[in-house]
């Protein structure tokens, strides 16, 4: 646990890359492969399952602390983070152990189905004997979320150096979902890669398209598809069985029965990649109608004729069992073309379109008026690309359209977490109905620069009209641009709408709040989209 | 004796403000922090300390009287004392005693001794006005003594590394009582513009820290592997820029909290502090014997609870012109 805190410390202090991997590399270098393996599972995201509810933590630790709850929790407010205001605020212990990573974390996967009085014993003995920072390792251990500023990518770039193998075969040995309990250094990195029927390859994800379309060069040596607005998914048949993964590593195959029947239709050792999205009648569907059936337990035989799914497939990654994916990707389309036009992948499998564009012109205004084609914008390919490994610039780039925006006036504030702790940077906006009433009608996090945090999180001080818990409501005043990228009708919101993506694009200083966007303005961004 | 305005904290028989936010005709000045010392008022009393600070600040020709720490000042029958607030260099609690009632205004305070303020000292009272910027009872701060050995320990490290070491602190008040407590075996230091002149009015009243000026002549080349002082808003300038390869560490109570640490972005943050954290707070208050307690900047709602609560105390919330944290006095 202290080499781990250690590693923790390391990487919090630093923003250079090189230094997080050096970082990473001692840690492999001088922790137990035990705890390596725990250790590579919690900096990937496989975490285990909480193990004690938030409330019981909190009462323990402000019972141990002696403070009242409301005391915690406007504590809690302000640093935001559960775990981190926990080591705050408990009693100064000395460090008298070491405990073992992976013991740790086995004890606590024990704890899950322990009777409330032991979980409360283990947790309060391990309170009593850490101290300050490995108090806040152990409580992230409980409450998860890892996030350290560490994406995957370094993690497996440390492994490779510290392992001596190449990138994209560690990137592609730690896909997918494995348990740490099960495994050895050994049967995850040095067995071969292809003994893991069940396993997907890594996703190649683009980076958005940031200078001009021209500077790509010859439109000829480019593919160039529509981007669509599903769940970006692998479809993987292999030793008489089906899997589907998501771009998110998680296993969706009991998700979409319709699929099922391509375990025999497909031939063996065939992985492709495409995007899963709803299609009926020869149309696209909008994104929102899959998220109704995405979230259920079981899907009811309404839900496969309401909503019946296709994969678009844009990538062939394996073909008769042998990975493909250093040759081009004009071979690989053309494989994957005759894959599907010589099975009866009818109703379930479709072809990314080629679309046949003369001039960078024809691209442009195509993607201005993307939702009107059922679509998000571009995606560029270049024809040599191999199929690379996580998300590379170069020769893969995707180009979406501009955003639909709001107007909208600021009216509550409510303090972030993380480095935006203590300070309000969560807000919510309202449009004016047709009464004089503001209408709130979007959450936003992102898109200032942190001066205007600093700016909006200090008139939001001064423009305080009530406090509720960690939420203000503030004097109506500020207007903001708020872009989103799609838009629903929702019972379920004040507003009687739902915004996928919604961010701030713009402060308007120069506008007043009179001058707002309404409601009308917002349903009619509804419109346009239904047509 | 007392009431909360607009202007500021006055007092009707005495017919003066304390640390007040807009020009008044009588002004009483806890320290010469900007937001409470303010320009533009007739007439200043301060602790003969702050003088220096006040004139730089202020202007050279403001209408100000000095004090000694004990020493009493009548005006219309209100006696009125200052006495050590340990927050900065001739920072006072202002006592004012009319017709048997005691007020204490303390300004901003910490009870511990960083080395170089004169330290803090309880005084009796019956009405006691505090801050509260790190009231709640995650702020618990290490002692003075061991942040100080952190800061020369890694200024070692970063030395033996050939790497600058900078450290960001308040301009007034945190840089001297770092320079206070460096050890400058290590290697040379050098100072920001802003921090060299508080030192050189300090120097008037017979003060000496280390350092040396850096100006637009100073060779950058010869700055290395040294220690500089600047206050935080050099951060992400070009000035800072021209000292690399350096390290950068933040000092300030609020790095207590790693989210305030990754927000500036900064290499290391000490936790080093010139307010009270909780313990202090609560220590402070109850060595008053105050009945009544005023809480203003900072974390005023919780702080008046809890003070409620667990006290058992009269509190109440006092609305500031500069409140909710992380503005500080700066040149």
């Amino acid at each position: 646990m202290k080499l781990f805190t250690q590693l923790f410390y390391d990487i919090d202090q630093t923003t250079k890359t090189n230094a997080k991997v050096a970082a990473l590399r001692k840690y492999f270098q001088q922790a137990s492969s035990k705890d390596i393996l725990y250790a590579i599972a919690l900096l990937t995201g496989n975490k285990p399952k909480r193990p004690v509810k938030t409330s019981e933590l909190k009462a323990w630790a402000a019972e141990l602390a002696g403070v009242p709850s409301w005391l915690f929790d406007d504590s809690y407010y302000v640093v935001g983070d559960l775990a981190e205001t926990i080591a705050l605020l408990l009693p100064p212990a000395t460090s008298t152990k070491d405990y073992a990573l992976h013991a740790i974390i086995l004890e606590l996967g024990k704890l899950y189905a322990a009777p409330e009085e032991q979980k409360k014993e283990v947790i309060l003995s391990y309170w009593h004997s850490m101290n300050q920072t490995e108090l806040f390792i152990f409580n992230k251990l409980i409450t998860g979320n890892f996030r350290i500023g560490l994406s995957k990518q370094l993690v497996v770039k440390a492994l490779a150096q510290y392992l001596e193998k190449e990138e994209t075969a560690i990137a592609h040995q730690l896909m997918g979902k494995w348990d740490p309990k099960k495994e050895t250094i050994d049967s995850l990195f040095t067995q071969d890669v292809t003994t893991k029927f069940y396993q997907p390859y890594p996703f190649y994800l683009a980076y958005p398209l940031e200078a001009e379309i021209q500077t790509l060069g010859d439109i000829n040596d480019w593919i160039i598809e529509p981007k669509l607005d599903g769940i970006r998914g692998q479809l993987i048949v292999r030793d008489n069985s089906l899997f589907v993964w998501s771009r998110g590593e998680d296993l969706l195959t009991d998700k979409f029965p319709e699929f099922e029947s391509l375990q025999k239709i497909l031939p063996q050792g065939s992985v492709i990649d495409g995007e899963i999205i709803p299609f009926k009648e020869g149309m696209f569907l909008d994104f929102n109608a899959m998220q109704t059936r995405i979230g259920r337990k079981n899907i009811s035989k309404k839900n496969l004729t309401e909503v019946p799914l296709i994969m678009v497939c844009y990538d062939l990654l394996e073909w008769q069992g042998e990975d493909i994916r250093n040759r081009p990707i004009t071979e690989r389309r053309n494989l994957l073309i005759s894959l599907l036009e010589t099975h009866d992948v009818k109703d379930k499998l479709l072809l990314s379109k080629a679309l046949p564009f003369e001039n960078w012109e024809q691209v442009s205004e195509f993607r201005n008026n993307a939702r009107e084609q059922m679509c998000e914008g571009v995606m560029l390919k270049r024809k040599d690309s191999p199929y690379e490994t996580g998300r590379r610039r170069g020769n893969w780039w995707k180009w979406k359209t501009v955003p639909m925006t709001i107007d909208g006036v600021l009216i509550y504030a409510q303090s972030g977490s993380g480095r935006r702790a203590n300070l309000f940077t969560d807000y919510t906006f309202a449009v004016w109905d047709g009464e004089g009433k503001l209408l709130p009608f979007a959450k936003a996090y992102s898109g200032l620069t942190d001066k205007e945090i600093f700016a909006v999180d200090n008139w939001v001080k001064r423009n305080t009209i009530e406090k509720f818990g960690p939420v203000r409501s503030v004097t109506p005043y500020q207007v903001f641009e708020i872009a989103f990228e799609g838009i629903a009708e929702s019972p379920r919101h004040k507003s009687g709408i739902a915004l996928r993506f919604p961010r701030i694009l713009r402060w308007r200083k120069d506008k007043k709040a009179s001058e707002a966007n309404t409601i009308d303005d917002l349903k009619d961004w509804l419109k346009i989209n239904k047509q | 004796m007392i009431s909360f305005t607009d202007k500021g904290i006055y007092c009707e028989q005495g017919d003066f403000y304390i640390d007040p936010w807009k020009p008044v005709d009588r002004a009483l000045i806890t320290h010469a922090h900007s937001d409470h010392a303010r320009p533009g008022n007739q007439y200043y009393l301060s602790h003969h300390l702050s003088i220096p600070i006040l004139k730089i600040r202020l202007g050279a020709d403001i209408n100000v009287q000095g004090c000694e720490y004990g020493e009493t000042t009548t005006i219309n029958g209100v006696a009125i004392a200052f006495f050590p607030a340990g927050h900065i260099i001739g920072s006072a609690q202002i006592r004012l005693v009319y017709k048997g009632e005691t007020w204490v205004i303390s300004g901003d305070y910490k009870t511990t001794d960083d080395l170089v303020s004169m330290p803090y000292e309880p005084v009796k009272c019956d009405h006691f006005v505090t801050e509260s910027t790190f009231g709640l009872p995650i702020y618990n701060f290490d002692p003075v003594e061991t942040i100080y050995a952190d800061i020369n320990h890694w200024w070692a490290e970063n030395t033996a590394a050939g790497v600058n070491t900078v450290l960001l602190g308040y301009a007034l008040g945190k840089s001297q009582a770092i320079l206070n407590a460096l050890d400058t075996s290590i290697g040379k230091v050098w100072l920001h513009g802003a921090v060299a002149n508080v030192n050189d009015a300090f120097r008037t009243v017979g003060y000496n820290f280390p350092g040396e000026r850096i100006t637009v002549e100073t060779d950058r080349k010869q700055i290395t592997p040294a220690l500089i002082i600047a206050p935080p808003s050099a951060l992400g300038t070009p000035w800072l820029k021209k000292l690399t390869p350096y390290k950068v560490a933040m000092c300030s109570g609020w790095m207590a909290l790693r989210g305030a640490r990754r927000r500036y972005g900064v290499d290391r943050g000490f936790v080093l502090s010139d307010h009270c954290d909780w313990s202090q707070l609560n220590d402070a208050i109850i060595a008053t014997g105050a009945e009544n307690i005023y809480v203003t900047h900072g974390y005023e709602t919780p702080f008046v609870r809890w003070i409620k609560e667990h006290h058992g105390l009269n509190g109440y919330e006092v609305k500031t012109l500069f409140h909710d944290g992380e503005i500080e006095g700066d040149l």
